[in-house]
């Protein structure tokens, strides 16, 4: 039990290496533009809702918090609490997700989606306009991986929710409620990198 | 040589192979043993599919006008060559199949750490080569393996997405079996088998899964980018709105370069095992050996830009690319000079595997050095490109990995099967195989530094005669390959049944039944001596470590 | 049947990179050549006599493993130090050579003399005098490699790529595209012509009926509509006046500055807002992205260049007198600082 325990537990930090190379990969190419283009880039954070984003950024700190208990919980075997905390941790993320619609919402009608061959348009500051596309690009792809992300997430809350209430964790059993909550954590890490990364580098530079 | 009973009469012991039977024990099973055989089975219809291309290849260079089929025909063959070849075969060659059999018995285990996700692994590795097939029977692909943009994402018109999803996912099934193998070296050692005591197939397997989980995403997520930019026509390679099509080089080379390590680093496991038994010896400098695997999994990924010397990148980036380059080349050579000084004084016999091991040392040399003229900045500019690389890469995957691919499966096919190959024909088709390759590859090192371009359908005429001798080699090499096919599914009703040991191999994987029953051993090993102990028990005659 | 094994060296690069060829494959062949030798040697020697011998041990030895790290290292040292010397003289094109404009596009080679020849899948180069080739490519990336000069470069879509060489031995030779470009990849060849001196201009001189490449530029600057606005001289006009302007250092309105350079012209054309002279409006000028070719994006910049360092006097009809890079020198060593009031 206890060599499970660790392995699953390793498994699940080796599986994190990988994501975070496979975030890091994007990571690297968005800074590379961002250094290249590095105004353009700057023009694009007028058009993004730091509102919505420091929303989400609440949401998923918060979602933390009621995983890390949901952790506790377990460890202490206490199921009922576990339970409410899993879903707690549910709503959170399906919160995130939903605002994280309205503001895809907003950018649809500010025509800043520039996917498809259309639905762009950067009349404001035309200067910028062809490499902006590239950095709305990179931005649908970053947030778009990070929710999908979170969908796992969800759906890896949803499984421990059902074990959880057909009693299969107790204080010596719970490693599937640890290693998902390290993958939770994880999803919520992204997010704080996404976030400054986004919406907040340049929006004191006065471009347009 | 083999001194085990030869009475087909023999009732076989209990084993994974007759544990269960049907095609559902197959489908579902969770052990690694079974997953290792059906991975053996699926590699090698995609090595087949490969060299299919690769045979068509060599038809069409027969004659340098390109006269057998149109261009766009033979764009499509080398595509489909190098992306069945390198990502179906290659990759998960000794990783999947002897990896996934020996990593856990070498070092005392039941099983892998997660059998149920390695057995995930070997479906997602179909699904990839599904969607690599489908975009093979649904037209082709003719960008190359290397997906270069922009003719990948905007120019191409062909099947590019179909084929970049089958590598991506295929990317995932590679990525779960290194966590596998991680974890498993790790966490599930027997009792005594400390890290100075694993086999060093073990240690270069455990390497080789380091580069699988830190390399494979990124380039996961390059063809991502490239297949979303052909689907959604945006453009973060194109550069008509700024893109850089360089960044994409970058970014699939990061992987790609240590995927080549991904290749080649097993197969030099594999000879670490086949040159110590066959040489009844203990292996010359263990702990260099283990830790050039290492050495050479860390700085691979910091050589990727030497295959971008002449796309103008900066000249402080290309002399840096060019002196790692020179520094990987180190632990390189210390495994070749290893292997051959465990020969000095050794009990040397010339079974077939150990005709490949001979067959890996030359041609692994020769290919490690022809990379060092790729990595010497004022050559490389005249031959990067040309038919030299294609020979360099060649001697390193077919004449190295290649070779120690089915050296291994010669070594160990009595363990995986209970029978024994004919040992005649073994060594015959190693013959073959070596002259074969040679008469292929050699002469492309000559039609390369003359300036034959790589990828070219139709050539100029003075090269003709070189490409014949390289064309004919490549049939002589696939019979080559050919008969082992032939000899192994014979020998699986027909061979002699090997007995529990037919080497008289060190190594735990030995110690138990042939086929190995179920759960690998009796019970769990405990291991009290060091890895290679041919003279009995240790004799801790220390190596001089500082 | 003979066939060549070794390639015709017609450059004054192709004897040093052969030399440093044949080192590497000295060493190579030394190399797999004890390996060879040790594992044939011990194979035999250490044969296996009985079923039931028991080599002693060897365990290793520390000596051992670093004399066979560090002397191929130190070999290995060598060939870097050769090879990157050889990198920086092909990287550094010297400054009396002679400019060739070439544009890679599928499936062929366009190549344009400051003169005015323009040929396909050819390029004539005289004997002894170095040669720049200017790279550009209309689509994906192609490679322009010469085989008997030994030199090879890039051609990547979006930018400016240089190489050059010396040709020293008349004759034909091939010219190949090395990168993979798609469906005619392969029929992306030519010939490159090195000829004597006196050949080369009379060949130059045959060419060229639709005049210099600055004239034909400047036919195109007209045809355009760039003359009716970049050459007038008034302070506080709507765009900047590119007499003079070629190779200076410009300040930009985000209080940057950058060298106008060929690759800074090439981006004012295609995206004319990505970086405004400082004292202009951005909107003025439209994008001329997908309306004109690389071949005509080089004449434009070499019109331009033409069109000389500050104050000089227009030299737009004139030879290879009025070689750029000469201006290029002048300009920037002289108007570092007349950016501001274009």
């Amino acid at each position: 039990m206890e060599q499970q325990f660790d392995s699953a537990t390793l498994g699940m930090w080796v599986f994190l290496l990988t994501e975070i190379m496979f975030f890091g990969g994007m990571f690297c190419a968005y800074m590379i533009y961002r250094s290249m283009y590095s105004e353009a880039f700057a023009s694009t954070s007028q058009y993004m809702n730091p509102k919505f984003g420091a929303m989400n950024t609440a949401v998923l700190i918060v979602s933390s918090l009621t995983m890390a208990l949901g952790v506790r919980a377990a460890r202490m075997g206490q199921q009922k609490a576990l339970q409410m905390f899993l879903i707690f941790t549910m709503i959170f993320g399906l919160a995130f997700l939903v605002i994280k619609g309205f503001e895809y919402h907003e950018h649809w009608v500010d025509m800043k989606v520039p996917l498809f061959g259309g639905h762009w348009d950067y009349s404001e500051a035309p200067q910028f306009a062809r490499q902006a596309q590239i950095m709305f690009c990179f931005y649908f792809f970053m947030t778009g991986f990070h929710a999908l992300h979170m969908v796992v997430g969800v759906g890896l809350m949803t499984t421990i929710l059902i074990m959880a209430r057909r009693g299969v964790f107790s204080k010596a059993y719970f490693t599937p409620v640890e290693i998902s909550g390290l993958y939770w954590h994880f999803v919520d890490i992204v997010w704080i990198f996404l976030f400054p990364l986004l919406y907040l580098i340049g929006r004191t530079k006065q471009l347009i | 040589m083999s001194t085990a009973l030869q009475d087909p009469r023999v009732v076989e012991s209990p084993n994974y192979l007759n544990q269960e039977y049907g095609w559902r024990s197959w489908l579902f099973t969770k052990d690694h043993k079974r997953i290792a055989v059906l991975y053996i089975i699926s590699i090698t219809v995609m090595f087949f599919i490969g060299g299919l291309f690769a045979g068509l290849i060599r038809l069409e260079l027969l004659t340098p006008q390109g006269d057998l089929v149109n261009s766009d025909t033979y764009n499509k063959f080398f595509t489909m060559h190098g992306i069945v070849m390198v990502f179906f075969f290659l990759i998960p060659s000794i990783p999947a199949t002897l990896g996934n059999f020996f990593v856990p018995m070498m070092i005392g285990a039941k099983d892998l750490a997660f059998p149920r996700i390695n057995l995930l692994s070997w479906y997602i590795y179909i699904a990839g080569a599904i969607f690599a097939l489908a975009a093979i029977v649904l037209g082709g692909v003719d960008t190359g393996w290397t997906f270069y943009t922009p003719f990948s994402s905007t120019y191409s018109n062909t099947f590019v997405i179909t084929a970049a999803v089958g590598v991506f996912i295929a990317g995932f099934s590679s990525i779960l079996t290194g966590l596998n193998f991680i974890v498993t070296v790790h966490k599930m050692r027997a009792p005594g088998m400390t890290w100075g005591r694993l086999p060093l197939f073990v240690w270069a397997n455990y390497a080789t899964s380091l580069i699988q989980v830190l390399g494979t995403p990124v380039v996961a997520i390059t063809l991502a980018l490239v297949g979303l930019e052909r689907a959604f026509h945006i453009g973060i390679f194109d550069p008509a709105i700024g893109g850089d099509p360089i960044l994409f080089q970058h970014m699939f080379w990061f992987y790609s370069h240590p995927a080549v390590y991904i290749m080649i680093l097993p197969g030099m496991g594999v000879i670490s095992e086949l040159v110590t038994c066959f040489s009844r010896k203990a292996v010359f400098g263990y702990p260099f050996i283990a830790a050039s695997s290492l050495g050479i999994a860390i700085i691979g990924f910091l050589v990727w830009g030497h295959h971008m010397f002449v796309t103008g990148m900066s000249m402080y980036a290309s002399l840096y690319f060019s002196l790692l380059t020179m520094l990987v080349a180190v632990p390189s050579a210390i495994k070749v000079f290893n292997w051959t000084a465990t020969m000095f004084r050794g009990s040397i016999s010339f079974d077939t595997p150990m005709l490949y091991a001979f067959g890996f040392i030359g041609l692994f040399t020769i290919g490690g050095l022809t990379g060092l003229f790729l990595a010497t900045l004022g050559v490389d500019v005249h031959v990067t490109d040309t038919y030299f690389v294609v020979a360099h890469f060649h001697y390193v995957m077919v004449g190295g990995m290649v070779l120690a691919y089915l050296g291994g499966m010669h070594f160990w096919w009595p363990k995986i099967t209970g029978r024994m190959y004919p040992e005649g024909w073994g060594r015959f088709a190693a013959l073959l195989v070596f002259a074969g390759f040679n008469l292929t590859f050699f002469p492309q090192f000559i039609t390369g530094y003359l300036g034959q371009p790589r990828r070219y359908h139709a050539y100029a005429p003075e090269f003709q005669v070189l490409n014949v001798m390289s064309s004919a080699g490549a049939s002589v090499l696939g019979l080559g390959y050919v008969i082992p096919l032939i000899y192994f599914l014979w020998s699986l009703k027909y061979g002699p049944i090997a007995g529990n040991n037919p080497w008289r191999a060190k190594g735990l994987e030995w110690e138990t039944t042939s086929p190995p029953p179920t759960f690998n051993f009796e019970k769990t090993p405990v291991v009290t001596e060091e890895a290679y102990a041919y003279a009995g028990q240790s004799t801790h005659e220390k190596v001089e470590l500082t | 049947m003979s066939f060549p094994l070794f390639p015709e060296a017609a450059s004054s690069m192709a004897r040093t990179v052969d030399y440093l060829y044949l080192y590497l494959t000295a060493v190579t062949v030394v190399m797999t050549g004890l390996i060879f030798a040790a594992v044939f040697f011990f194979a035999i020697k250490y044969r296996r006599r009985s079923e039931h011998e028991v080599p002693k041990p060897i365990h290793g030895s520390l000596m051992l493993e670093i004399t066979w790290s560090i002397i191929p290292f130190i070999v290995m040292l060598t060939f870097f130090w050769w090879g990157a010397q050889i990198f920086f003289e092909n990287a550094s094109p010297p400054a009396n050579a002679i400019e060739v404009y070439a544009v890679g596009k599928q499936w062929m080679w366009k190549v344009q003399y400051p003169e005015g020849p323009r040929e396909i899948n050819e390029l004539h180069v005289p004997i002894g005098r170095p040669v720049k080739i200017t790279l550009a490519s209309e689509d994906v990336i192609h490679s322009f490699f010469i085989p008997a000069f030994r030199i090879k470069h890039d051609v990547v879509p979006g930018r400016y790529d240089t190489m050059w060489f010396t040709a020293t031995k008349p004759g034909r030779y091939h010219l190949f595209c090395a990168e993979y470009c798609g469906t005619e990849h392969s029929g992306m060849v030519g010939w490159v012509t090195v000829m004597n001196e006196g050949d080369y201009e009379n060949w130059l001189n045959a060419g060229g009926i639709e005049g210099t490449m600055a004239q034909q530029g400047e036919k195109l600057f007209e045809q355009l509509g760039c003359s009716t606005c970049h050459l007038l001289d008034q302070q506080g006009g709507r765009c900047p006046n590119l007499r003079g302007v070629y190779g200076s250092h410009i300040q930009l309105s985000d209080g940057k500055s950058v060298v106008v350079d060929d690759a800074y012209i090439r981006e004012s054309i295609l995206n004319p807002n990505a970086k405004i002279v400082a004292g202009y409006k951005p909107d003025v000028m439209p994008t001329f992205q997908g309306q004109i070719t690389e071949e005509q994006l080089l004449r434009l910049i070499v019109y331009i260049k033409s069109l000389g360092a500050p104050g000089a006097p227009v030299a737009s009809q004139s030879g290879p007198a009025a070689r750029p890079s000469s201006a290029v020198a002048n300009a920037s060593s002289r108007t570092a600082n007349t950016g501001g009031k274009l």
